[in-house]
């Protein structure tokens, strides 16, 4: 047996789906330079054409044909060499289509390997985020805004490039400098490409994270039951309707709140979530009525508090909402907990109202927001400020 | 051509009247009897005589039930499948290429636990059109979990549709049940018919209860989440469970049906005609028992000792009991009403499966010939009976023969 050896890059379907595709046909391709053989593949059961879901894409390396096929020999990876996550807010899990439950992004990463992160904030801001784990890893950031692309469209703005340059230096058995320059200049033909991919490759560098370092947010687990213990006819326990609850301060009981699935919560599809001021809601109904998910909870004061646990973030109900900043779409990454807004305003209106001030002000402009796609010509835009990330490094 | 011979004992009078009907109208009077809730409809023929003759009954005020045309047969099924699931007793039906459309609801319906019983009136699947007997579409769900059955008279029509509705609603089965019918020879021949009384049958056929599979308010549960590889397996393995266990709760219900209305079938799997001291046996389904056991009385006055084995349930296969039966013949010839392009030695489906039940339930295996005669409707005749027990005679005597033959072909 040769070398084997699987990098395993974390996306968000379908905006980085192209991205992720070519990042892990650029490593088969180039250590196929240095006569190492590959295969790339994106995780099936994901479905990554759907709007912001965590998906996974990964290439296998071997040095010869028997060792790549015994890399084969399963659906995908259970350890890996390298991890890279393409966009930072997907440091606080990966949930799957499948029902595999919320998963650290460094699940499969092996002990004293490297996650690389592509992300504007640094290494200890993004532990706040990451949960622990036993053992030790290195942790490095590629600097740079989550590379989003409209459906099917692939934003070429080097990040592709840059995180090849960044895996050559972490992981030099994956391919060397030379390997990688080799084709980019062959098969992309674009000077400016090697240029970018050096300059990641020269200023990565990694942190060393202890054992039990990160995020101490617990994963939610369920049971997988035998076929004699599953119910027949394909069906499952729907969820009781839910119903009134209580104000934390006052115990007044009202509103409704409807009773979610345990199993399956989805809300690390979210990349940016609704910050909501109650104290400006007029009780309009319209965010209420609107959301695809019925993810907000009529509070007893008959405002309505999105559920942070179900909320996929899509940004219908900051569209629909007819008052000015009453709800405003706010960076996923830069909150660290799932806690209920409305109960923090209900317990310090004051101090609530100070912290949305603030966190609002952190939200980028609609216009000019670091997820997604939202008018002609954005990239045209946006492609020149990432290159001039790339160049400072 | 109505079949006349009645494979059955009668120990008393036990029903209520005679009548003289097709085999459409026994089931449409099962449906009756059976108190069935909802029924939907589509036309085509064959099957399109047993929704006239509800609908009739329906108009006359003899029957109460939804009766809903759909606008296809896909939506046919659909509707059935969720009226059952809501704690309908439900009855539909189709034919040829009307059953094929509505292909995808076929597939869903034995993992959501559905004991829908449908009316399969065979008819060759397009193209060329043509409305005669094959058993190509019936047999197309023979893998997905759908009971199958295929019967010869009015009468037995009429009896295996209240066995059907037994079986299928049987807490430990819940799957659906196609009953197939040939066109023409059964669908549109008139024979007479014992109808019970509508009190035996409920004595027979407890309420239909789905128990906590029930789509209610007060039962809250979901249907048919997407799953993904977690989950597929463990939901095959149940629907496995149900034909581990088929062949008891058949032998189970016929016993009681014998017992309820005192008409035998003996085994419930297959019928055995003259074959006590035959040498070699001829083996078919449906309709064309009738030219077959004319030849087989014809031969055997010839001094050709043949004998004919009708099968009556294709799903489940009763593999063992068929291995059993047929290893005391030193030849079967397997008759199929059907195709099964480029299968082993490309036999019928029927011939394939005989053969499968040989090799593992016994360790005598004479010849298995099979034949491919009467598609598309036409006759099975007893010229063609006659040359087909001479073919398996030439293999039972040890002389090489074609694995498969067509028979009544021009050419």
């Amino acid at each position: 047996m040769g070398q084997l050896l699987a990098v395993e890059i974390i996306y968000r379907g379908v905006f980085q789906k192209t991205l992720a595709k070519n990042i892990t046909r650029d490593i088969v391709l180039a250590a196929h330079n240095e006569g190492k053989l590959g295969i790339s593949f994106g995780r099936y059961g994901d479905a990554p054409e759907r709007n912001g879901i965590p998906a996974k894409s990964f290439a296998i390396l071997a040095d010869d044909e028997q060792t790549l096929e015994a890399g084969m020999a399963q659906y995908e990876p259970k350890h890996v060499d390298l991890t890279v996550v393409l966009d930072d807010t997907l440091c606080k899990g990966a949930e799957s289509w499948a029902w595999y439950g919320l998963q650290p992004v460094h699940k499969a990463l092996k002990a004293g390997h490297t996650l690389i992160v592509v992300s504007m904030e640094d290494a200890p801001a993004l532990l706040k985020n990451i949960h622990r784990r036993e053992e030790p890893y290195g942790l490095g950031v590629l600097k740079g805004a989550a590379s989003f692309s409209g459906m099917w469209v692939f934003k070429d703005d080097h990040t592709e490039v840059r995180v090849l340059g960044a895996i050559a230096k972490a992981l030099p058995e994956v391919m060397s400098f030379a390997s990688l320059e080799k084709f980019i200049s062959e098969k992309l033909k674009n000077p400016l490409k090697v240029t970018s991919a050096r300059t990641a490759y020269d200023r990565f560098t990694s942190i060393e994270v202890k054992a039990g370092e990160g995020s101490s947010a617990e994963l939610y687990k369920f049971e997988m039951p035998r076929w004699e213990d599953m119910r027949c006819g394909v069906s499952v326990k729907g969820q009781p309707q839910g119903g009134p609850y209580a104000d934390p301060i006052t115990k007044e009981v009202g509103g409704f709140r409807p009773v979610r699935n345990e199993l399956f919560k989805k809300y690390s599809t979210r990349t940016m979530r609704p910050v909501v001021n109650f104290s400006t809601c007029t009780k309009c109904t319209l965010c209420w009525l609107n959301c695809p998910d019925a993810s907000f909870d009529v509070t007893p004061d008959l405002t309505y508090d999105a559920n942070l646990e179900s909320c996929c973030g899509c940004g219908i109900c900051e569209a629909v909402c007819p008052v000015k900043d009453c709800i405003t779409m706010v960076n996923e990454s830069e909150f660290h907990d799932n806690k209920s807004q409305w109960a923090e305003f209900k317990k310090d209106k004051d101090a609530y109202l100070k912290w949305l001030e603030k966190t609002i002000a952190t939200a980028e402009p609609a216009e000019k927001r670091s997820h997604g796609f939202r008018y002609r010509g954005q990239y045209e835009e946006q492609v020149p400020e990432a290159l001039e990330i790339a160049r400072k490094g | 051509m109505a079949t006349l011979t009645l494979p059955v004992e009668e120990k008393k009078k036990t029903y209520e009247q005679e009548a003289l009907i097709t085999g459409a109208e026994a089931i449409a009077i099962a449906c009756k009897l059976a108190n069935v809730d909802v029924v939907t409809a589509y036309p085509i023929r064959p099957y399109d005589t047993v929704m006239q003759y509800i609908s009739q009954l329906v108009a006359d005020g003899e029957m109460d039930c939804e009766y809903i045309v759909a606008e296809g047969e896909h939506s046919q099924f659909e509707i059935v499948k969720h009226a059952s699931i809501c704690g309908a007793r439900v009855f539909c039906g189709s034919s040829g290429v009307g059953w094929m459309y509505a292909m995808e609801a076929l597939t869903v319906t034995p993992a959501l636990r559905v004991p829908m019983v449908a009316m399969v009136g065979n008819r060759a699947l397009d193209d060329p059109g043509a409305f005669g007997v094959e058993h190509n579409d019936a047999l197309a769900v023979r893998d997905l979990g759908w009971m199958l059955t295929w019967v010869d008279s009015a009468q037995e029509a009429l009896d295996t549709a209240l066995i059907a509705y037994r079986v299928a609603e049987d807490r430990r089965m819940m799957v659906p049940l196609a009953l197939s019918c040939d066109g023409a020879f059964l669908t549109h021949s008139q024979a007479l018919v014992k109808i019970p009384a509508a009190e035996q049958v409920k004595k027979f056929l407890p309420k239909y209860d789905r128990g906590n599979l029930l789509l209610h308010p007060d039962n809250v549960i979901s249907v048919a989440p997407q799953v993904n590889e977690d989950w597929v397996m463990e939901v095959r393995r149940q629907n496995y469970a149900v034909t581990e266990i088929a062949c008891d709760v058949i032998r189970e219900v016929y016993a009681d049906f014998e017992k309820t209305f005192g008409r035998k079938y003996g085994n419930p799997f297959f019928e055995e005609y003259m074959t006590e001291d035959a040498e070699v046996v001829l083996l078919g389904m449906g309709t064309m028992s009738t030219p077959v056991k004319v030849a087989v009385r014809k031969l055997r006055e010839e001094g050709k000792k043949v004998g004919f084995v009708r099968l009556r349930w294709f799903r489940p296969f009763a593999g063992p009991e068929i291995a059993k039966c047929l290893e005391r013949f030193k030849a079967v010839g397997v008759i199929d009403r059907d195709f099964s392009y480029g299968s082993p030695n490309l036999s019928g489906v029927v011939a394939t499966e005989v053969r499968s039940a040989m090799y593992a339930g016994s360790s005598t295996r004479p010849p298995v010939l099979g034949f491919i005669c009467g598609l598309g409707g036409r006759e099975v005749t007893v010229p063609d009976v006659e040359q087909m027990t001479d073919i398996t005679f030439q293999a039972a005597k040890g002389k090489a023969q074609l694995l498969t033959q067509w028979i009544g072909l021009r050419g």
